[in-house]
C-alpha cells in the first residue's frame, strides 16, 4: 500500500449511509446535545475543567517560574533550609479536599438522576450480541430494530438492556449515557432526547472481531411522527414493485446480516455471500455439501449445524427472528450476488 | 570520600577492589547470583527487552489507525495487538521495572546493607518472572491472545484464543512480585545500617517500601481470580460465565480489587525516584518529607477501596458506585500533596538542568495531566459520558507512561553511572529527553479530545469524523518510538565508549553515593553509620541567609 491511499482511503464503503457526525460543535468540544443529560454532564465537565486549567497553570507555572528564578548560577549557590511549613501544607491539602468534595457532590446529583427513569417512560428493550443490537418495543409488539432504535422527543424512555453472549455496552455520545450490556442479567438506562436528529450508537464495551463495527443510529423523531415512523420500520415486508432480490438486500442490512458477511468476497467473521449460492463446502467435521436453500435455511435457524471448514461457530440463530418470506428473499438476494 | 564531616559515612574504599562486575566471571555466576546489584541488572535488561516489544505492538497499532477503516491487519490480529501491547506493559515492564530494576539494585546499597534479607528467595523472584515471561512468549506463538489484559469474562470465557497460558503467566508473575515485596519490606525493616531511622530513610525507600505492601496484600488476589478462569476454561465449572451460571461482574470485582491497587504498584515506584530527582538536582532538603511519606502509605491504603469506580456503568449497584467515587476522591489528596511538595522543593534552589532533572521536571508536567484527568473519570456524571473512550487511554497513559515510565528512565539516567560505572553523553541524552516529551505529548494529548467527542477505545475502524487526531497520534507515537530508540542506543554506546564515572557526580548524600561506581561486590567495606538525612545537602544556607532575600 502506498503512502497517498493510507491517507486518502476517507471515501466511505458505497454501500452503506454515512453515519452521523455527533462532533458538529468543532474539533475541540463535547459531542452535540441532544438529552437532558448532556447540558448538566458538560456542565460538570467544564467545571472540572476550569479547575484543573487553574492547577495546572500554577502548578506548571511555578515550577517555570522556580525553574527560572533558581537555576544554578554557581557550582556552590547556596540553598534554602526550608524542609516544610505547616500552614503551607495544611492548606494546599485542605483546599483541594473542599473543591473535591463539592465535583463529587455535583456528579452524585448529577448521577443518581440518570439512575431512576420517571414512571410514565416508554419501554424499549435492547439486546446487545455479536455484533449487533437488536431494539424491541412492547408497546408495539412485532416492531423489532436491528442497529437502530426510533425514539420520541421530549419523552423519556427506559432501556432495559441484556445480552445474548458476551458484555456490550450501549452508548450514545450525543445523549451522554452508557451502559453496560451484561448477559444473564438486565441494566436499565434512561433519557429523555431534546433534539430531533440522527445519533451515533457505539458497544463501548469490547466484545471481539467486529466490536468496532456493532454501531448503531438513533432516530429522535417529533412525537407525531414517532408512531408511524415506528410502524413503518417495523414493518419488513415486500413493497409494492419492489424484487425479492431487492427485498433480500434490505433483510441483509436491516437485520445486521453485513456484520459478518461481506458481499464483495472479503472474508470477514463468516464466509463471504459473494459466489456462495450453488457453491461446494466442505465443513468443519469434515464432511461436504453444496450450498443450496436448504442449506441456506439450515444455516439460518441452526447456524452451527454444519460450520464451514475455516471459520468458528459464532453465529447467533435467527429462529423467530426471520419469517419464511424473509429467508426465501434472503436466497434470491444470494443468487444476485456471482 | 571528600565530605565525611557531612552526611553519612561510610570507610573508605581502596581503588584495587574489583567491582561487582568484575567480581565473578561467566554465565554460571550470572545465572545464579546472590548479588542484588547482578538481580538488579538483569531486570532492567529484561524490562528493556520486553519495553521494545510493547512499544513496537504499540506502533502497529497506531499505523493501522492512521484510516478509519482497517487495511493493514485483520480485526483479529488488531485485537492480539493491543492485548499483547497491554500486557507486555502492565504485567513484564511496569510492575517489575522499578522495583525489580532500580529497587533491587538501589535499595540495599541505600540502607547500608550487603544484600536484601533473602538473596535465594531474590535469585528465585528472578527465575520466576523468566518463567512468567515464558508463558506469555508461548501465548503469542501459541495463536495470541485477544481479550484485552483486563481478561473481562464471558468474553475471555469463549474466546478461542489462549487464555489459559496468558493467564497462567500472569498467576505466575504475580508470585515474582510477591516474593520481592516479601523480601523488600524484610529488608527495610531489619537491614537499615546503624543510625538510618525511618525518618532517615530516603523516600525512594519509603515509596518502594509502600509498593511492596501492595504487592504482598493485592498480588493474591489476581492469582486466585485468574486461576479460576482457568479453572472455567479447563473444567467448565461455572464461576464467571454466565451461560454455566456464573456472573461476569464478579469477574470484574475481583480484577479490579487486585488491579487497581496494581495501578499504586505502577506509580509508587514512580513517585519514589521522582523524590530523589527533584531533591538532589535542586540540593535542597525535600520539602514535606513526612508528609511525602506518609501519602504514600495512605495512597497504599485507600488503594484497596476505590476498585469500583472502573465498574460505574458496569451494572453494579448505583449506591457502591456513589461510594466508589468518594473514595477516589479521598485518594487524590495525598497525591496532590505530594505533587506541591516536589514543586514547593525547587524553591530557592540551585537547580540544574541535567538530563535525570530534565525527567524530573518532565515527570511534573505529565503526571499533573494525568492526575487532573482523573478527576473527570471519579466524578461519577462525567465518567459515563468517559468511561471506555480514548479519554481514559489518554488519561492512564499519562499516569503510567508519563508518570513511571518517564521517572524510571530518569532514574536510570540518575543511577547509570552507579550501575555501569561509565557516563552517557548529556548532548545525545537530552536530544532523546527533547524527543520523549514532544512525542508523548502528540501521542495522547489528541486522546482526551477524542474521548470527549465519544470515540471508543479498542476500536479496529473508527469514524472518518476521528480521523484527524488518530493521524495526530499516531505521528507522536512515532516521534516517541525514535526518541526512546535514540535513548537505548546511546545509553549502549555508553557502556563501551563512555568516559569513566566518578563515584558521586550528582554529590548525592545518601549512601548508595558513599560507595565506588560500580559498587563493590558487597557494596561497602564495612557497615556505613548515618548521622543525618539523606536530603542534607552542603549547599543549603543553614545561616538563614538565603531565605531573607
Amino acid at each position: 500500500m502506498n503512502l497517498s491511499t493510507l491517507f486518502l482511503a476517507m471515501a466511505p464503503a458505497k454501500d452503506a449511509p454515512l453515519p452521523p457526525n455527533d462532533a458538529k460543535g468543532g474539533p475541540w468540544s463535547m459531542p452535540i446535545q441532544a438529552s437532558t443529560f448532556a447540558p448538566e454532564t458538560d456542565a460538570i465537565y467544564l467545571f472540572i475543567l476550569v479547575l484543573c486549567l487553574i492547577s495546572f497553570v500554577g502548578i506548571i507555572g511555578a515550577t517555570l517560574y522556580f525553574m527560572r528564578a533558581y537555576r544554578r548560577r554557581s557550582p556552590d549557590q547556596k540553598t534554602s533550609s526550608i524542609t516544610h511549613n505547616g500552614k503551607v501544607e495544611f492548606l494546599w491539602s485542605a483546599i483541594p479536599a473542599v473543591l473535591l468534595v463539592v465535583i463529587f457532590l455535583w456528579s452524585e446529583v448529577a448521577f443518581m438522576k440518570q439512575v431512576v427513569p420517571p414512571s410514565d417512560a416508554i419501554d424499549i428493550r435492547v439486546k446487545g450480541q455479536k455484533w449487533f443490537w437488536t431494539a424491541e418495543y412492547p408497546a408495539n409488539p412485532g416492531v423489532q430494530l436491528n442497529n437502530e432504535i426510533i425514539v420520541p422527543v421530549g419523552v423519556p424512555v427506559r432501556v432495559t438492556l441484556t445480552s445474548e453472549d458476551v458484555i456490550h455496552s450501549f452508548f450514545i455520545p450525543a445523549f451522554r449515557i452508557k451502559r453496560d450490556a451484561v448477559p444473564g442479567r438486565y441494566t436499565t438506562v434512561w433519557f429523555e432526547a431534546t433534539r430531533p436528529g440522527d445519533y451515533n450508537l457505539f458497544c463501548a464495551e469490547y466484545c471481539g472481531d467486529q466490536h468496532s463495527e456493532m454501531r448503531g443510529v438513533v432516530h429522535v423523531l417529533p412525537l407525531d411522527e414517532y408512531e408511524a415512523a415506528l410502524e413503518e420500520a417495523g414493518r419488513l415486508e415486500l413493497e409494492q414493485g419492489e424484487s425479492l432480490a431487492a427485498f433480500g438486500e434490505r433483510i441483509y442490512t436491516r437485520k445486521g446480516c453485513n456484520a459478518c458477511h461481506s458481499t464483495d468476497g472479503t472474508t470477514k467473521t463468516g464466509p463471504s455471500w459473494k459466489g456462495i449460492y450453488g457453491a461446494d463446502r466442505t465443513f468443519a467435521d469434515g464432511s461436504s455439501g453444496k450450498v443450496d436453500d436448504n442449506y441456506i435455511r439450515e444455516s439460518i435457524l441452526e447456524p452451527n449445524a454444519k460450520v464451514v471448514a475455516g471459520f468458528t461457530p459464532q453465529m447467533p440463530s435467527f429462529q423467530g427472528q426471520l419469517n419464511d418470506d424473509q429467508i426465501t428473499a434472503l436466497i434470491e438476494f444470494m443468487k444476485t450476488l456471482k | 570520600m571528600s565530605d565525611k564531616s557531612k552526611g553519612s559515612v561510610a570507610p573508605d574504599v581502596p581503588a584495587t577492589e574489583p567491582s561487582f562486575w568484575e567480581a565473578d566471571k561467566g554465565l554460571a555466576s550470572w545465572l545464579f547470583t546472590l548479588d542484588h546489584k547482578r538481580l538488579g541488572v538483569m531486570y532492567l535488561v529484561s524490562t528493556m527487552i520486553f519495553l521494545f516489544v510493547g512499544g513496537a505492538a504499540a506502533l502497529l497499532l497506531r499505523t493501522e489507525l492512521l484510516t478509519p477503516e482497517g487495511d493493514i491487519f485483520s480485526a483479529t490480529v488488531y485485537n492480539k495487538l493491543f492485548t499483547v501491547h497491554g500486557a507486555v506493559m502492565v504485567f513484564l515492564v511496569i510492575i517489575p521495572s522499578v522495583p525489580g530494576a532500580l529497587g533491587n539494585f538501589l535499595l540495599p546499597l541505600m540502607l547500608g546493607a550487603k544484600d536484601v534479607a533473602f538473596p535465594r528467595l531474590n535469585l528465585l523472584s528472578f527465575w520466576v518472572y523468566t518463567l512468567g515471561a515464558m508463558f506469555f512468549l508461548y501465548t503469542l506463538f501459541a495463536g495470541g491472545l485477544d481479550t484485552g489484559w483486563t481478561f473481562y469474562t464471558p468474553y475471555s470465557s469463549t474466546t478461542g484464543t489462549s487464555v489459559v497460558s496468558a493467564t497462567l503467566g500472569a498467576f505466575i508473575l504475580g508470585f515474582s512480585s510477591i516474593l520481592t515485596g516479601l523480601n523488600f519490606i524484610v529488608t527495610v525493616h531489619k537491614m537499615r545500617a546503624p543510625g538510618l531511622t525511618w525518618n532517615r530513610l530516603p523516600l525512594f525507600v519509603w515509596g518502594i517500601y509502600a509498593t511492596a505492601v501492595i504487592q504482598i496484600l493485592a498480588t493474591p488476589v489476581l492469582a486466585i481470580t485468574l486461576l479460576l478462569i482457568t479453572i472455567e476454561r479447563t473444567l467448565n465449572i461455572g464461576i464467571f460465565d454466565p451461560a454455566m451460571g456464573g456472573d461476569p461482574v464478579l469477574f470484574q470485582h475481583f480484577f479490579w480489587f487486585y488491579s487497581h491497587p496494581a495501578v499504586y504498584i505502577m506509580i509508587l515506584p514512580g513517585f519514589a525516584i521522582e523524590s530523589e530527582l527533584i531533591a538532589v538536582h535542586s540540593r535542597k532538603h525535600i520539602f514535606g518529607y513526612k508528609a511525602i511519606a506518609l501519602s504514600s502509605v495512605a495512597i497504599a491504603i485507600i488503594s484497596f477501596l476505590v476498585w469500583g469506580h472502573h465498574m460505574f456503568v458496569s451494572g453494579q449497584s448505583e449506591l457502591a458506585g456513589v461510594i466508589f467515587s468518594f473514595l477516589t476522591f479521598a485518594v487524590a489528596v495525598p497525591t496532590a500533596i505530594k505533587v506541591f511538595s516536589w514543586v514547593a522543593t525547587l524553591y530557592k534552589g540551585s537547580i540544574e538542568f541535567n538530563t535525570p532533572m530534565l525527567y524530573g521536571l518532565m515527570f511534573i508536567f505529565t503526571f499533573s495531566i494525568g492526575g487532573l484527568t482523573g478527576l473527570f473519570l471519579g466524578s461519577l456524571a462525567t465518567d459515563v459520558h468517559l468511561h471506555d473512550t480514548y479519554f481514559v487511554v489518554a488519561h492512564f497513559h499519562y499516569v503510567m507512561m508519563g508518570g513511571t515510565i518517564i521517572a524510571f528512565i530518569g532514574g536510570i539516567h540518575h543511577w547509570w553511572s552507579k550501575m555501569f560505572g561509565v557516563n552517557y553523553s548529556e548532548k545525545a541524552a537530552k536530544i532523546g529527553a527533547l524527543l520523549v516529551f514532544i512525542g508523548f505529548n502528540m501521542t495522547f494529548f489528541n486522546q482526551f479530545i477524542l474521548g470527549q467527542q465519544g470515540m471508543p477505545r479498542r476500536y479496529y475502524t473508527y469514524l472518518p469524523q476521528f480521523q484527524q487526531q488518530h493521524v495526530l497520534s499516531t505521528i507522536g507515537a512515532y516521534i516517541l518510538g525514535a526518541g526512546l530508540l535514540w535513548t537505548a542506543i546511546y545509553l549502549i554506546h555508553s557502556l563501551r565508549r563512555g568516559e569513566k564515572a566518578t563515584s558521586n557526580p550528582w554529590h548525592g548524600v545518601s549512601l548508595e553515593w558513599h560507595t565506588q561506581s560500580p559498587p563493590i561486590q558487597h557494596n561497602f567495606h564495612g557497615t556505613p553509620v548515618v548521622t543525618s538525612d539523606p536530603y542534607d545537602f552542603p549547599e543549603i544556607d543553614r545561616t538563614g541567609e538565603t531565605d531573607r532575600h
